[in-house]
């Protein structure tokens, strides 16, 4: 029903109603909030209204990774905290007892660190490509083209997706007797281990998490690129800039800081990468695309004896990286804009 | 108002009358490789018709559920009333000891006397569960393809070499991808390295793996999988222990020879029905025995639970002879019952490869190596088994050589052990 209509007989429309009872509840709550107010001041009223917040990030997040940090210093297979034993820096210790970190065999935990030469890899081709090909996207999708809503659409397509889904309709495609092995039969090529051999199972990997969030950040960058004022292009068009010149002088400064969120969301996720590659790779062939994601969940709960201690102590280190890496970014940043507003 | 009043009391008594009735609620974690998930909720129908004050909720889950979710419940102190687990062993710490509630322990001791070892903490005679199956690891053929090929499959004693040979002129001659298939699993490893001398247990009592049988047959893994025989994506797909079995493919006919174990029967059976023959072969030789792996799944009661003398109950009811003999029968496995293996079995199956199947993997059980019956009592079988698969997947996949295979395989178990075992 389009409107309420009242006794009167005059119409009233939704937002009139929602309105009204917004007035309502500020009413109800108006009493409590000054008598608050009153009696804790203007502090105990933001107290109180950050409480409910706080708490669910308390009890979801800070005490679980308190936890995480005395697990690290634990070892045994028990789960419970106090029945564990205390091993001090123990895990960390076996996690960096390594003759030569870039060659992993020489490594006590020798999967670990491949993980960690894998994900370093996969972070820089996977967000490079990532934010490149969003960017073009987006530059594209911002242009007047044909069918425009329909291409946007299907640039998030993808998105939509559950990522346990986009993995396995790539894996049906790269199988033995998959789709793309099929076609490739079909034009008389030789078909490929797609997921079988360590280097294909790494672009893979990388080309099918590109696949699945390029619609996510092109939307930011489409956004940021719509957010600058047409007249500045015009302006440029009349005095007779060259495209690239505009790009350049332009877009790209006035999409640093869309640029920087999408870079520090992509390298976040892309350092966390583990479902649909999990999916995809199983973290095969061998360990050529294990991830440090995967390398925690699998030695804290997947292998026969679990080593919850080793687990929680490399995702202690993952976690101390990615507060590095967004440090170094949100830095660079700020160092470009300092530079710029000179 | 007299009324009113006497309606309350009545409510209130029929409420505390239908409270002394209330059903007690056990649940019971289950997974199927076949159509045991049907027939185990029949006979649990059946249980809960006999005994109206215990109803049984049946978890179907993955089988990867109990792998990895079970045992965090269990540490945690939670988990089911029962389950059917394979890692018997490694965590029968958890598992309840019946012998306080059930009738008759003797019956028991002289059914499962065998297999309660595999259930229980060494040194202790508690009774924990009962063996749902024995298992057997060992191949089968495509024996259709064989004989489109015109190659005569080789009879008992045969070489694990001989046999691979023969399956390689199938797949050659057939166009079959996939001349070998085997599960990727340390445990479906260790037959075939036994029968190649593999020791595994140490004089010490702690483990011993890398030794001449095992460098044997773990060489002859790594050049198969280089020559082609065998498909890399199985052993060298995946990352650590996960894994991987290649019966769907074999299923499809695009494997001639599959090295996994009488637990597909059922499940091929089914669906294979008459496309085509399979026959399970007897165990491949190799210069120190012809020989295959004992194992099984269990029903095991939980300490955990808060019913253990309902738990006692079903149990008992489930492992009585006539219940266990149904079981065997409509499911097609190999019963770990004493009585009913010297009786004998008429399984529910017009399928003849299954028949003969079973019939194979019954006269193997009398033909396990010594050291393949101390396995599935071993504490640390589980600790092997992982680190073995780990480092061949590695192997297989091009990483690292079978030498560093063998040099990290004793670290990685001792690391396991350690961990096990920090106080």
């Amino acid at each position: 029903m389009a409107a309420a209509t009242e006794a009167s007989g005059r119409t009233v429309s939704p937002a009139g109603i929602l309105l009204a009872a917004f007035f309502l509840v500020m009413r109800v709550v108006d009493a409590p909030m000054a008598w608050l107010q009153r009696r804790a001041g203007l502090a105990g009223v933001i107290a109180v209204l950050l409480a409910p917040n706080l708490l669910v990030f308390g009890v979801f997040i800070l005490t679980p990774l308190a936890m995480n940090v005395a697990y690290s210093f634990t070892a045994g297979p028990a789960m419970f905290l106090e029945e564990r034993a205390f091993v001090g820096l123990g895990q960390y210790r076996t996690l960096f007892d390594c003759d030569n970190y870039l060659q992993p065999m020489s490594c006590s935990q020798d999967a670990f660190w491949r993980a960690v030469h894998n994900t370093g890899i996969f972070v820089f081709f996977q967000v490079s490509a990532l934010v490149i090909v969003s960017l073009i996207t987006a530059l594209v999708l911002n242009r007047e083209i044909r069918a425009r809503g329909f291409w946007r659409a299907v640039f998030f397509f993808p998105v939509l997706l559950s990522p346990v889904v986009v993995a396995l309709i790539w894996k049906w495609i790269l199988l033995r007797e998959g789709l793309l092995n099929a076609g490739l039969v079909k034009l008389g090529l030789t078909p490929t281990l797609w997921l079988a051999e360590p280097n294909w199972a790494m672009f893979w990997a990388i080309f099918v998490s590109i696949w699945a969030h390029l619609g996510f950040y092109t939307l930011i960058l489409l956004a940021g690129l719509q957010a600058i004022p047409r007249d500045l292009y015009e302006a440029a068009e009349m005095d007779g800039t060259r495209p690239w010149r505009t790009f350049r002088r332009i877009t790209l400064p006035l999409l640093w800081p869309s640029l920087v969120v999408v870079l520090i969301l992509a390298l976040i996720r892309a350092v966390q990468i583990f479902d649909e590659v999990f999916v995809l790779t199983g973290g095969g062939p061998g360990s050529s695309t294990l991830f440090i994601t995967q390398y925690i969940y699998q030695t804290g709960f997947r292998n026969t004896i679990r080593n919850l201690g080793l687990a929680a102590s490399a995702s202690i280190v993952m976690g101390l990286v990615l507060i590095l890496l967004t440090l170094v970014q949100l830095s660079a940043s700020a160092w470009r804009e300092r530079r710029e507003a000179r | 108002m007299r009324r009113i009043r006497g309606s309350f009391i009545a409510l209130a008594v029929a409420s505390l009358a239908s409270s002394a009735q209330a059903q007690t609620e056990l649940r019971m974690m289950w997974y199927s490789d076949g159509n045991e998930g049907e027939v185990i909720q029949d006979l649990l129908t059946r249980f809960e018709a006999e005994n109206p004050d215990i109803k049984v909720v049946l978890d179907n889950v993955a089988y990867d559920v109990i792998q990895t979710t079970l045992p965090v419940q269990l540490e945690a102190g939670e988990g089911p009333d029962l389950a059917r687990v394979t890692n018997i062993k490694a965590q029968a710490g958890h598992w309840l000891d019946l012998r306080p509630y059930l009738a008759d322990a003797a019956y028991w001791e002289a059914n499962f006397g065998d297999y309660l070892d595999w259930m229980r903490p060494d040194g202790s005679d508690a009774i924990t569960g009962f063996m749902t199956q024995l298992t057997v690891t060992g191949p089968y053929i495509n024996k259709t393809l064989f004989d489109q090929a015109g190659v005569e499959p080789l009879g008992e004693g045969a070489t694990w070499d001989e046999w691979v040979e023969a399956a390689k002129q199938v797949a050659a001659s057939q166009g079959v991808p996939i001349a070998l298939g085997w599960d990727r699993s340390g445990h479906r490893l260790a037959g075939p390295a036994i029968s190649f001398g593999a020791k595994y247990i140490g004089e010490d009592g702690l483990p011993a793996v890398i030794d001449d049988g095992f460098k044997e047959m773990t060489s002859r893994i790594a050049t198969w999988h280089e020559e082609g025989t065998m498909p890399k994506e199985v052993w060298g797909g995946v990352a650590g222990q996960t894994y991987a079995a290649l019966n769907e493919e074999f299923a499809n006919a695009n494997v001639v020879m599959y090295e996994s174990g009488s637990w597909q029967i059922g499940q091929f059976a089914k669906t294979i029905g008459d496309a085509f023959d399979w026959w399970a072969i007897p165990a491949p030789c190799g210069p120190a025995a012809c020989s295959g792996l004992p194992g099984g799944a269990a029903v095991v009661a939980i300490k955990y639970t808060e019913h253990p003398e309902e738990v006692a109950k079903l149990m008992e009811w489930l492992a009585s002879e006539p219940i266990m003999k149904e079981f065997a029968e409509r499911t097609l496995f190999i019963p770990g019952h004493a009585g009913l293996a010297a009786q004998g079995l008429d399984f529910q199956t017009d399928n003849e490869s299954a028949k003969r199947a079973l019939d194979v993997f019954v006269a193997e059980t009398a033909k396990f190596a010594d050291v393949a019956k101390r396995m599935p009592a071993y504490q640390w079988s589980d600790a092997i088994y992982s680190s073995t698969i780990t480092r061949m997947g590695q192997v297989v996949a091009g990483e690292i050589t079978l030498e560093d295979a063998w040099a990290r395989i004793p670290e990685d178990i001792d690391q396991k052990i350690a961990e096990a075992t920090a106080q």
